[in-house]
C-alpha cells in the first residue's frame, strides 16, 4: 500500500525506505517515522481497540501520554504488550499487532461490550459482583481476570539483555525542547557536567513539530544545531530514547535508556535497555506540556485526536491524519493547528472556536461560540456534528479533527516527593509548586510559560543560575529571538449533552457520565473518583484526562478546580519494564556465587552442589554405582564415625576480634563469658538478641591476650558481624576493640572421626596428640612451613579438628588430606552427612534458632551467666520465657523403627484429637540415623526434659502422617561425650 | 609430612594469574600483593602514626590510599586502613607488621580474604559507570572507597586515570570476573 497520506515537508528521510508489517499487512514508511506516523501516512487510523467497551480506536496524540495507540511490538520471544505506537521509532522488518481484540481489529466480537455499556458503568465491579459471596473467588474473579488486560505476553524467556549503571553529573537536563536545549547549552557552554535526557529518538521537542522560527531559523533547524554543538562538547552527555522516569532523594533520578529497541536486534554484547541512576547536583525539568481534550459525544473516533498531534504528524512526519480536516479549540494554540495544515495544502473545513469574539482566522471557517456535539463512523471518523452559537446544526464530512482544550503542564517528576501542584486560573492548569523536589527546578513549558521565547529564557536563566550557585561564575548567554505570543485560552472543558458518552480517559473508558455517577453516588474527593472510575489509571496514568476529570467534578460540586483537589503523580512518569529494572539479575546471574576453597576438587568429584546464602556447598559425594542420595549421605556419615571424614567449614563465618577490652566486649555479646577464657583454648558461645531469644551460636578461640577469632553460623555470618559492629561503636565506644571479617582469608576444613588425629599428624609440623592438644584447643600451626590454624572442636561428637591454612592453599589442602587419609578410608562429606551427624549428637541449627526460641528451651539455660550483664540475658528471663513447663528440645525416635517421621510434625499425647488446643510443640529437625539404623528427630516439646521415655504422637496434617513415637534425650549418640574427648 | 607443599591456586582457581583484554581494558589478576588490616588501638593513634612514618607506611585520609616504596595503603573506616606489600617479601605480611606495630595497634591478616583485579586503559570511567556508584572521572589520583558492584562488595582504588584496582571477596572472584566482563563487552 503506498504511503496515501504522506505530505511534504517533515524530518523524515525520504531516501530511507522501511518495511513493517501491522496486523500481518506489509507497509512502507521512512527512517525517522514513529510506527503511529507511518500507519497514518498509510492512510491507517484503526490502530486498537479500548479496554473496557472495545471501542476501535487510533491515536490521539504523537508522544508519550497516548492513551488508545497500544500495541503488541515484534514477535517470538520478544513480543511486548502495550506499547504506544506513537513512540515506537520505526525500523525495517518491525512487526506489529493489534491486541484487545477478537477475532480481528475491524471486526471485535467483544466489542459487544459496547452495547451493554449501560451496565458496564462507574462502580460495575462493586455493585454487580456483590452476590453470592461465594461466587466470587470460583465465578466472578476468574472470569473478571480472564477479561482484563490488553496486550498478551508471549510466555517465552525474554532473550536480550538489560543493564544497569551509574551517573554523575552537576547538571541533569530532563527533556531536550526549547528550554531544555537552551539550558543545556547554556551550562554546557559554562563547563558544567551535563546530562540532557529526551524520551524523544529526535531532540527537539516541539520545535520539531511547530512551524515557528528560532532567531532566523525554523525551530527544528535551530534545535538541530544546538544538539549538535552540545554533542560536540566533551562536559556534557546526550541522551536520546531515554525517560527519566523518578526524582529519587538527595539528588538521585531514575532514567531508562531504551539502546536497541529501535534494532530489529540488539547489537551481540549491548543491552536493549539500560537503567540508569543520575546522581546530580542540580535538575532542570523542562519535560513541556501535554495537551487535552474537550470531551463532547463520540469523541473517540480514530480521527479525532489532539490539535497539537495533528499538527505535529503533519509539520515533523509529513503526514496529513486526513484529506479534510476540521479543528476543535478553546484557545489561540488551536487555531494553529489549522494554519498550519492550511499551508500544507490539506483542506481545512472549519475551526469550531467555544470562544465568542476576537480575530477571525483568515481564508479559513472560522466558527465562534460553536461546538463539535457528535461524530460519525464506524471503524474511523467521517463526520462531525456541529452546533453553532445561534444553536444551529450542521455535519461536516471529515476524515481527522484536530481537538484542543489546553496545554497542561508536564508536572509529574515535580510530584514525586509529593509536592501538590498549584492552579493558574489564566492558564487553565496547575503549575508546580515551589516544593518541588530539592534542587528540581521547573522551567519553560513545564513550568507553565507556554510561549518558545518564554522556554527559552526559562531554560537559560535557570542554567545561569545553577552555573553561579555551583560556583562556575556567571554564564553568558544570547537569547535567539522567538514568538511570545500571550496565552489566550477560555475553559470549556466538555460539551454538554444528556444521552451519549464523551470520552474523559480513554484508556479506561471513563466518560463525562461516569464522573457524574460518581458524584450521584458520593465519590467526589479525587482520589475516590480516580479509584471508583478507574480515571487516569494503566499506561497513561491520565496524562491526557486526570484534569479534565476533576474539572468536570468541580463543576459538578460547584467548586473550583483547586477546591476540589489537586493530582500528583508517583514514578514512573511512563511504564519501565521489569527486565529494565532487574538488569543483569537474571536466571545464572541473578545473584552472584561464593566458591568454597574445595569447590574446585569437589567439582571434579561429581560432587552435588547446594545453595546456602550465596555460597555453593557440597551436598554429598556420589561415588560410583550409588543411584540415590541416601546412599551416599548414609555412607559418608558412616565412614566418618568408623575411621575419619573430612568437610569444608569454610563459609562459617569468622570475624578477628583484638583490643585490650576484646575478652570484656565478648562477655557483653555472649551470654556465657569469654574473658576468662584462656589462651589457646576455644570455647562455645551463645549469642542472644536483645529480646532474650537465641541469635547466633559458634565457637570462640583465644589466640592471644588481646586476640580471639569468632565463628558464627554461616547464615549469620553478615548479621553477627553487623551487630557487633552496632555494639562496638554505639553502645561501648569506650572499648579498646577492633574488629574485621576474616571468613574468606582462611580454608577451614573439619577432619573428624576416629582417626582424625591420625590423618592430621601426617600432615602438621607439631604434635597434636591430646597432651599436646587438647580437647577444646586452638592454636598457630604449620602445614609443610606454612601458617596455619588449629582448632580442637566438633559438631559431629567425635574427635575432631578444623584446620585453617591461607585460602590460596585451600584446594592443595583439600587434596593432601584426601591423600593422606587414604589410608584410613576417609571420606569427603557434604552438608546433608553434617546435618546428620549433628542431629545425631544432639545440637541445635537453624531450625531452632528461629528467632522465637530461648537458651532454656535449647537446652542451654546454664549457659547463660548471671555473674555478667551482657545483651538479652535479662530479657531471657521474663515470667513466660522461664517456665518449668515451657518448650525444651528433647531427642525424637519411631516406637516402630521401620516407621519414618516427618519434619514439621506436631506432638500430641496418645488419644488426644489432632487439634491446636492439644499441640505439645513440635519436630524442628528429622533424619535417618544410618548409625541407629531408623529415623530420628531433634524437637520442641513442652516440658521436654521431664518427659524422656514418654510415648506420644508425631502428626502431620499436611502429609497426613500419624506416627508413635518415644521422647528420648537429644543426644543420641556418645552422650557423655567421651569420643570427642579421646 | 615435613616435605608436604601445597601449591596455591589464584582466586580464580588457576595457577597462574589471568591478564587479558577486555575490549579496550586490560584486566590482570594480581595475586603477588599481601594484605593486613590495620587498625590503632585505643588511645595509640600517636604511636601507630609515628612508627608508620617510620617504616614508610603512609595512612592516608578517609577515601584516599597511598603508595610508597614497599607498602601502599588505604582508608577502609574510621581508624583501620589496608596495607598493601609485595607477596614475595611479605608473605607473613602480619607478622612482619606486629614486629613494627606491637601491641600499638590490631593487625589482621587479610591476604587471602580478596582477590584483587587491576583495571588498566583509557576512559575508564565509561567501564565503570555499569559497575558502581562511584564518579570516577571527577575522583582525585588515589581515591579509595567502599562500593557494591552487581551485589558484591568492592573497594575500588583509583590508582591513576588508566588504573584502577578492584579488590571483591575472593570466595566471588569468579562471579566478579563475570560482571566484569559483561560491563566491559557492553561498554566497548
Amino acid at each position: 500500500m503506498s504511503q496515501t497520506n504522506r505530505i511534504s515537508g517533515g524530518q523524515i528521510d525520504r531516501s530511507k525506505s522501511l518495511r513493517f508489517t501491522f496486523d500481518g499487512v506489509t507497509y512502507s514508511g521512512h527512517a525517522g517515522d514513529t510506527l503511529a506516523s507511518a500507519l497514518l501516512a498509510n492512510g491507517v487510523r484503526l490502530m486498537g481497540r479500548s479496554f473496557k467497551y472495545h471501542r476501535p480506536r487510533g491515536p490521539i496524540s504523537a508522544g508519550s501520554e497516548e492513551p488508545n495507540a497500544l500495541v503488541e511490538l515484534r514477535s517470538g520471544a520478544r513480543q511486548e504488550p502495550n506499547t504506544r505506537a506513537t513512540v515506537v521509532e520505526l525500523f525495517d522488518g518491525l512487526v506489529a499487532q493489534s491486541q484487545n481484540r477478537w477475532p480481528s481489529l475491524s471486526f471485535d466480537a467483544m466489542a459487544i461490550n459496547d452495547r451493554f455499556n449501560t451496565f458496564f458503568t462507574a462502580g460495575f465491579y462493586y455493585k454487580t459482583f456483590m452476590w453470592p459471596a461465594a461466587f466470587w473467588e470460583k465465578v466472578y474473579e476468574p472470569i473478571i481476570r480472564r477479561a482484563a488486560g490488553l496486550g498478551s505476553l508471549s510466555r517465552l524467556e525474554d532473550p536480550d539483555d538489560y543493564d544497569k549503571g551509574f551517573l554523575h553529573c552537576d547538571l541533569l537536563v530532563i527533556g531536550a525542547g526549547p528550554s531544555g536545549l537552551m539550558a543545556a547549552l547554556t551550562a554546557g557552554r559554562a563547563g558544567l557536567r551535563v546530562i540532557l535526557a529526551d524520551e524523544d529518538f529526535r531532540m527537539g521537542g516541539r520545535l520539531n513539530a511547530e512551524t515557528l522560527g528560532v532567531g532566523d531559523q525554523s525551530g527544528a533547524d535551530w534545535a538541530a544545531g544546538v544538539v549538535a554543538e552540545l554533542a560536540s562538547l566533551p562536559n556534557v552527555r546526550m541522551m536520546p530514547r531515554t525517560t527519566v522516569y523518578g526524582a529519587f532523594d538527595h539528588g538521585i533520578y531514575g532514567a531508562v535508556e531504551r539502546v536497541s529497541d529501535h534494532l530489529p536486534v540488539p547489537m551481540a554484547g549491548k543491552p536493549r535497555q539500560t537503567a540508569w541512576r543520575i546522581y546530580t547536583k542540580r535538575a532542570i525539568l523542562a519535560a513541556g506540556a501535554i495537551e487535552r481534550p474537550i470531551p463532547f459525544e463520540n469523541n473517540d473516533r480514530p480521527g479525532i485526536m489532539l490539535a497539537g498531534a495533528l499538527r505535529a504528524y503533519a509539520n515533523r512526519w509529513g503526514v496529513a491524519a486526513g484529506r479534510r480536516v476540521a479543528v476543535f479549540t478553546n484557545n489561540d494554540d488551536g487555531l494553529r493547528t489549522a494554519t498550519d495544515l492550511q499551508v500544507k495544502g490539506v483542506d481545512v473545513v472549519a475551526v469550531i472556536d467555544t470562544r465568542s469574539g476576537g480575530p477571525l482566522l483568515a481564508g479559513i471557517r472560522h466558527l465562534q461560540g460553536a461546538e463539535v456535539i457528535d461524530s460519525r463512523g464506524r471503524l474511523g471518523l467521517t463526520e462531525i456534528t456541529v452546533r453553532s452559537a445561534k444553536g444551529a446544526v450542521e455535519t461536516l464530512r471529515v476524515e481527522a479533527l484536530g481537538v484542543s482544550g489546553g496545554w497542561n503542564p508536564n508536572v509529574s517528576l515535580t510530584s514525586h516527593h509529593r509536592s501538590r501542584p498549584i492552579w493558574r486560573d489564566d492558564l487553565a492548569a496547575f503549575v508546580p509548586a515551589s516544593d518541588a523536589p530539592a534542587g528540581l527546578i521547573p522551567v519553560g513549558a513545564a513550568m507553565g510559560d507556554l510561549s518558545t521565547h518564554a522556554a527559552l529564557r526559562g531554560g537559560a536563566e535557570a542554567a545561569a543560575q545553577v552555573v553561579a550557585d555551583l560556583g562556575h561564575g556567571s554564564a553568558r548567554y544570547d537569547l535567539p529571538k522567538a514568538e511570545d505570543a500571550p496565552v489566550a485560552i477560555t475553559p470549556h472543558w466538555y460539551v454538554k449533552s444528556d444521552k451519549g458518552r464523551a470520552w474523559i480517559d480513554q484508556q479506561n473508558d471513563v466518560t463525562v457520565k461516569d464522573v457524574k455517577l460518581a458524584h450521584q453516588e458520593n465519590f467526589t474527593s479525587v482520589e475516590h473518583l480516580k479509584r471508583y472510575t478507574t480515571l487516569g489509571m494503566a499506561t497513561d496514568q491520565g496524562k491526557t484526562g486526570n484534569v479534565l476529570g476533576m474539572a468536570v467534578m468541580a463543576e459538578l460540586t460547584g467548586k473550583s478546580i483547586p477546591q476540589t483537589g489537586t493530582t500528583i503523580y508517583r514514578p514512573p512518569y511512563t511504564p519501565v519494564s521489569l527486565g529494565a529494572l532487574g538488569g543483569r539479575s537474571r536466571g545464572k546471574d541473578f545473584k552472584p556465587f561464593r566458591l568454597t576453597p574445595s569447590h574446585k576438587w569437589a567439582s571434579e568429584q561429581g560432587a552435588i552442589f547446594v545453595e546456602v546464602g550465596m555460597w555453593l556447598r557440597t551436598q554429598w559425594l556420589p561415588r560410583k554405582g550409588e543411584t540415590e542420595w541416601r546412599q551416599s549421605v548414609d555412607r559418608e556419615v558412616l565412614a566418618t564415625r568408623k575411621s575419619v571424614g573430612i568437610c569444608d567449614v569454610t563459609t562459617l563465618g569468622k570475624i578477628d576480634i583484638q583490643g585490650t577490652d576484646a575478652g570484656a566486649f565478648l562477655d557483653r555479646v555472649y551470654a556465657n563469658t569469654f574473658s576468662t577464657l584462656a589462651v589457646g583454648k576455644c570455647r562455645y558461645g551463645l549469642m542472644l538478641r536483645e529480646d532474650g531469644m537465641v541469635f547466633d551460636d559458634g565457637t570462640t578461640a583465644r589466640m592471644g591476650p588481646s586476640e580471639y577469632v569468632m565463628t558464627t553460623t554461616t547464615a549469620n555470618a553478615v548479621t553477627v558481624f553487623r551487630h557487633l559492629e552496632y555494639c562496638r561503636q554505639c553502645l561501648w565506644p569506650d572499648l579498646d576493640v577492633q574488629i574485621i571479617s576474616t571468613t574468606e582469608a582462611w580454608a577451614q576444613y573439619s577432619v573428624a572421626g576416629p582417626n582424625a588425629r591420625k590423618l592430621l599428624q601426617k600432615i602438621v609440623d607439631q604434635d597434636i596428640s591430646d597432651a599436646a592438644f587438647p580437647y577444646m584447643g586452638a592454636g598457630e600451626i604449620t602445614v609443610g612451613g606454612l601458617r596455619a590454624r588449629l582448632f580442637r572442636i566438633s559438631f559431629s561428637g567425635e574427635l575432631a579438628y578444623e584446620i585453617a591454612v591461607p585460602t590460596r592453599y585451600g584446594d592443595a589442602m583439600i587434596r593432601a588430606l584426601v591423600e593422606a587419609g587414604r589410608e584410613f578410608d576417609a571420606v569427603v562429606y557434604g552438608t546433608e552427612a553434617l546435618g546428620v551427624m549433628r542431629i545425631e549428637k544432639g545440637h541445635v541449627a537453624g531450625n531452632a534458632l528461629n528467632g522465637q526460641s530461648t537458651a532454656l528451651n535449647m537446652g542451654l539455660g546454664k549457659m547463660v551467666s548471671r555473674k555478667k550483664d551482657a545483651i538479652g540475658v535479662l530479657m531471657s528471663q521474663r515470667t513466660e520465657l522461664v517456665r518449668e513447663d515451657g518448650l525444651r528440645l528433647v531427642g525424637v525416635k519411631p516406637v516402630n523403627p521401620a516407621e519414618p517421621l516427618k519434619a514439621g510434625s506436631h506432638f500430641l499425647k496418645t488419644g488426644a484429637a489432632a487439634t491446636a488446643e492439644h499441640d505439645d510443640g513440635w519436630l524442628t529437625s528429622m533424619v535417618y540415623s544410618p548409625h541407629l539404623g531408623h529415623h530420628i528427630a531433634l524437637g520442641y516439646l513442652k516440658n521436654g526434659t521431664a518427659r524422656i521415655g514418654e510415648r506420644m504422637r508425631a502428626v502431620n496434617l499436611l502429609a497426613g502422617t500419624d506416627t508413635e513415637i518415644e521422647i528420648v534425650s537429644p543426644h543420641f549418640i556418645d552422650p557423655e561425650g567421651e569420643r570427642l574427648r579421646a | 609430612m615435613p616435605d608436604l607443599v601445597l601449591k596455591p591456586l589464584t582466586a580464580l582457581g588457576h595457577d597462574a594469574p589471568l591478564t587479558e583484554s577486555l575490549g579496550p581494558w586490560t584486566l590482570t589478576e594480581r595475586a603477588d600483593v599481601a594484605l593486613a588490616s590495620l587498625a590503632p588501638r585505643r588511645g595509640r593513634a600517636e604511636d601507630v602514626a609515628r612508627i608508620a612514618a617510620a617504616a614508610g607506611i603512609a595512612l592516608p585520609s578517609p577515601a584516599m590510599s597511598a603508595m610508597g616504596a614497599v607498602f601502599g595503603s588505604f582508608w577502609m573506616t574510621p581508624e583501620m586502613w589496608m596495607i598493601e606489600a609485595p607477596f614475595d617479601s611479605h608473605s607473613d605480611i602480619r607478622a612482619h607488621l606486629l614486629g613494627l606495630f606491637g601491641d600499638a595497634a590490631s593487625i589482621t591478616e587479610q591476604t587471602d580474604a580478596w582477590v584483587r583485579f587491576d583495571l588498566s586503559g583509557e576512559n575508564l570511567p565509561h567501564l565503570f559507570e555499569k559497575l558502581a556508584n562511584f564518579d570516577l572521572a571527577t575522583a582525585p589520583e588515589g581515591a579509595a572507597t567502599r562500593t557494591v558492584i552487581e551485589h558484591m562488595g568492592c573497594y575500588l582504588v583509583k590508582r591513576s586515570a588508566t588504573q584502577v584496582t578492584i579488590y571483591g571477596g575472593r570466595s566471588s572472584a569468579q562471579s566478579l570476573h563475570h560482571a566484569l566482563k559483561l560491563a566491559a563487552q557492553a561498554q566497548a
